[in-house]
C-alpha cells in the first residue's frame, strides 16, 4: 500500500510541475514524469510477491510468473509517448522560433 | 521490499529537483536520473521487457530535450504563475489524493494480485501462440488489435512532427500568391 | 577521412563510433528477430535500429548518415512497415479472422516458430526504428533562431 502512495506522490509532482510552471520546457517535463510513475503504477499492480518474470524456460518448470498483461500495456504506451513527447518538443520549438521565448505567459497573440 | 522503497523515494527526489531546479538542462538531465531509476524499479518487479524499452526510450528522449534545450541562452522563468493558479493546483491535487485514497482500498494487496485473465493466458498462452516470451504473445496474438492502435497512433505522430516541421511550402514576404478563393 | 567530414565531433568520437555502430544494429536485429523467445520485441529493437543511425549522425554529421539511410527512404520503411502489418492482420482472413495466428506454430524456442509473432515483430520494428529516425532528422534541421523581421 505505501507503494502505491510513493507512486502517487511522484504523479502529483508531474500534476503540480504541468499546472504550475510556465516555461514549457518544464511542461514537457512534469507530462514526462506523470507518464513514469502511470507506467510504474502499471506494473506494480501486476506484480505477484516472489514472482518470476513471464518467460518459458526450456529445462525448468517456472510456475509463479507474474501477470504479463499489464507488461503489455506499458511496453506499448512508452513508445508511444516517445513519439508523442517528440510531438510536444517540435510544438514547442516552433513556439521558441515565432515568439522568441519560453515562457507561456508572454505568449498572449497565440493565433496560429 | 526494501530496495523498491530506497529507489522510489529516489525518483521522488530526483523529480523534486527536475521541478525545482532553475537551470533547464540540469532539469533534463535529472529527468533522466528519474527514467534510469524507474529501469531498475522495473528489473525488481520482474519486467525485463519493459525495462529494455524503457532505458532505451529513455537516451532517445534525452537527446531529443537536450537538442531542445541546449544550444542558446534562455530566460531562467522558472517561477510560478498567480495566485488563482496556486489555488487551483493545490485544490486539484488534493482531490485527486482524495479519490486516490478511496480507490486504492479497493485495490488487491500489493503482491497478491487476482489476475483473473492473465491466468488463462499463463495457462494455454504457450500451447496455443507457440511463443515462450508471454509478453510478446499477449501483444501480438492476443490484443493485436491494441497493437494495431498504437501503431496507428506512432504513424499519426510522425506525420505530425514532419507537418510541423517542414519548411516547405511556406509563402514568401513579398510574392504574389494566387490562391482560390473559397 | 578526416579531411572530408569536418563537420562532425572530434576523432576519438568518430572512432568509437566506426567500432560500436555496427554492434548496436546488430543487437537492435537480435532483438527485434528473437522477441518471442527471449525480452525484446518490434517495439524495443526498432528504437534501437534508430539509435544506432542516430549515433553515427550525431558523430559524423548529416550527409554520412543520410548516404546510409537517406530521409525518403525512411519514410518509405515507415509505410512498408504499416502495410505489411495490415496484411498479415488481413491475412488472417483465409483462415476465419482478423489477426488469425494461421501459419503452424512450429517448434519452440527455435527462431521460426510461433507463427505470425517474428513477422509482426518485423514489421513494427520498421515502423518504430524508420518513424523516430525521421522525427529525430525532423527535429535537427529545424534551427533554432527567432524570427522577429518586424
Amino acid at each position: 500500500m505505501i507503494v502505491y502512495l510513493l507512486c502517487l506522490v511522484l504523479f502529483c509532482l508531474g500534476l503540480y510541475c504541468i499546472l504550475r510552471k510556465r516555461n514549457i520546457i518544464k511542461i514537457i517535463v512534469g507530462v514526462m514524469i506523470a507518464e513514469y510513475a502511470v507506467n510504474l503504477f502499471f506494473i506494480l499492480t501486476g506484480y505477484r510477491m516472489r514472482g518470476r518474470s513471464p518467460i518459458f524456460s526450456p529445462d525448468v518448470d517456472i510456475t509463479n510468473m507474474v501477470d504479463p498483461l499489464p507488461q503489455a500495456l506499458v511496453l506499448t504506451a512508452i513508445v508511444i509517448g516517445l513519439a508523442t513527447t517528440a510531438l510536444l518538443v517540435a510544438i514547442a520549438m516552433r513556439i521558441y522560433e515565432k515568439y522568441g521565448t519560453f515562457d507561456i505567459t508572454k505568449i498572449r497573440e497565440l493565433r496560429g | 521490499m526494501i530496495d523498491l522503497y530506497v529507489l522510489l523515494i529516489f525518483m521522488i527526489i530526483g523529480a523534486i529537483i527536475a521541478i525545482e531546479v532553475k537551470d533547464l538542462l540540469s532539469s533534463v538531465v535529472a529527468v533522466g536520473a528519474v527514467g534510469l531509476g524507474l529501469v531498475v524499479a522495473l528489473l525488481i518487479l520482474k519486467a525485463p521487457d519493459v525495462a529494455i524499452t524503457q532505458l532505451v526510450v529513455e537516451i532517445l528522449c534525452l537527446i531529443i530535450l537536450i537538442r531542445a534545450t541546449l544550444k542558446k541562452d534562455l530566460p531562467f522563468s522558472t517561477s510560478g504563475r498567480w495566485v488563482l493558479n496556486s489555488v487551483i493546483t493545490i485544490g486539484f491535487i488534493a482531490v485527486f489524493l482524495l479519490a486516490a485514497w478511496k480507490c486504492l482500498r479497493e485495490l488487491p494487496e500489493f503482491g497478491y494480485p487476482t489476475m483473473k485473465v492473465a491466468s488463462t493466458y499463463l495457462k494455454e498462452g504457450f500451447s496455443e501462440t507457440g511463443a515462450t516470451n508471454l509478453v510478446g504473445s499477449v501483444i501480438l496474438d492476443y490484443r493485436a488489435y491494441d497493437t494495431l492502435g498504437e501503431a496507428t497512433i506512432l504513424f499519426a505522430a510522425v506525420i505530425g512532427v514532419l507537418a510541423i516541421v517542414r519548411r516547405i511550402g511556406r509563402i514568401k514576404r513579398g510574392e504574389i500568391v494566387e490562391e482560390d478563393d473559397e | 577521412m578526416s579531411k572530408e567530414d569536418e563537420k562532425g565531433m572530434s576523432l576519438i568520437v568518430k572512432t568509437i563510433t566506426r567500432l560500436t555502430v555496427g554492434l548496436i544494429l546488430l543487437y537492435g536485429l537480435y532483438i527485434v528477430f528473437h522477441g518471442h523467445g527471449s525480452p525484446g520485441g518490434g517495439f524495443t529493437g526498432g528504437v534501437i535500429i534508430a539509435l544506432s543511425f542516430i549515433h553515427l549522425m550525431l558523430a559524423y554529421g548529416k550527409e554520412v548518415a543520410f548516404r546510409k539511410l537517406s530521409e525518403a527512404a525512411a519514410s518509405f520503411f515507415v509505410s512498408l512497415g504499416a502495410i505489411l502489418f495490415l496484411a498479415i492482420a488481413l491475412l488472417g482472413f483465409t483462415g476465419g479472422y482478423f489477426f488469425l495466428n494461421f501459419i503452424p506454430k512450429g517448434e519452440p524456442f527455435r527462431l521460426f516458430s510461433a507463427g505470425i509473432i517474428p513477422l509482426c515483430d518485423i514489421a513494427i520494428g520498421l515502423i518504430v526504428g524508420a518513424g523516430l529516425f525521421a522525427i529525430f532528422v525532423a527535429l535537427v534541421s529545424l534551427k533554432l533562431e527567432p524570427e522577429r523581421k518586424e
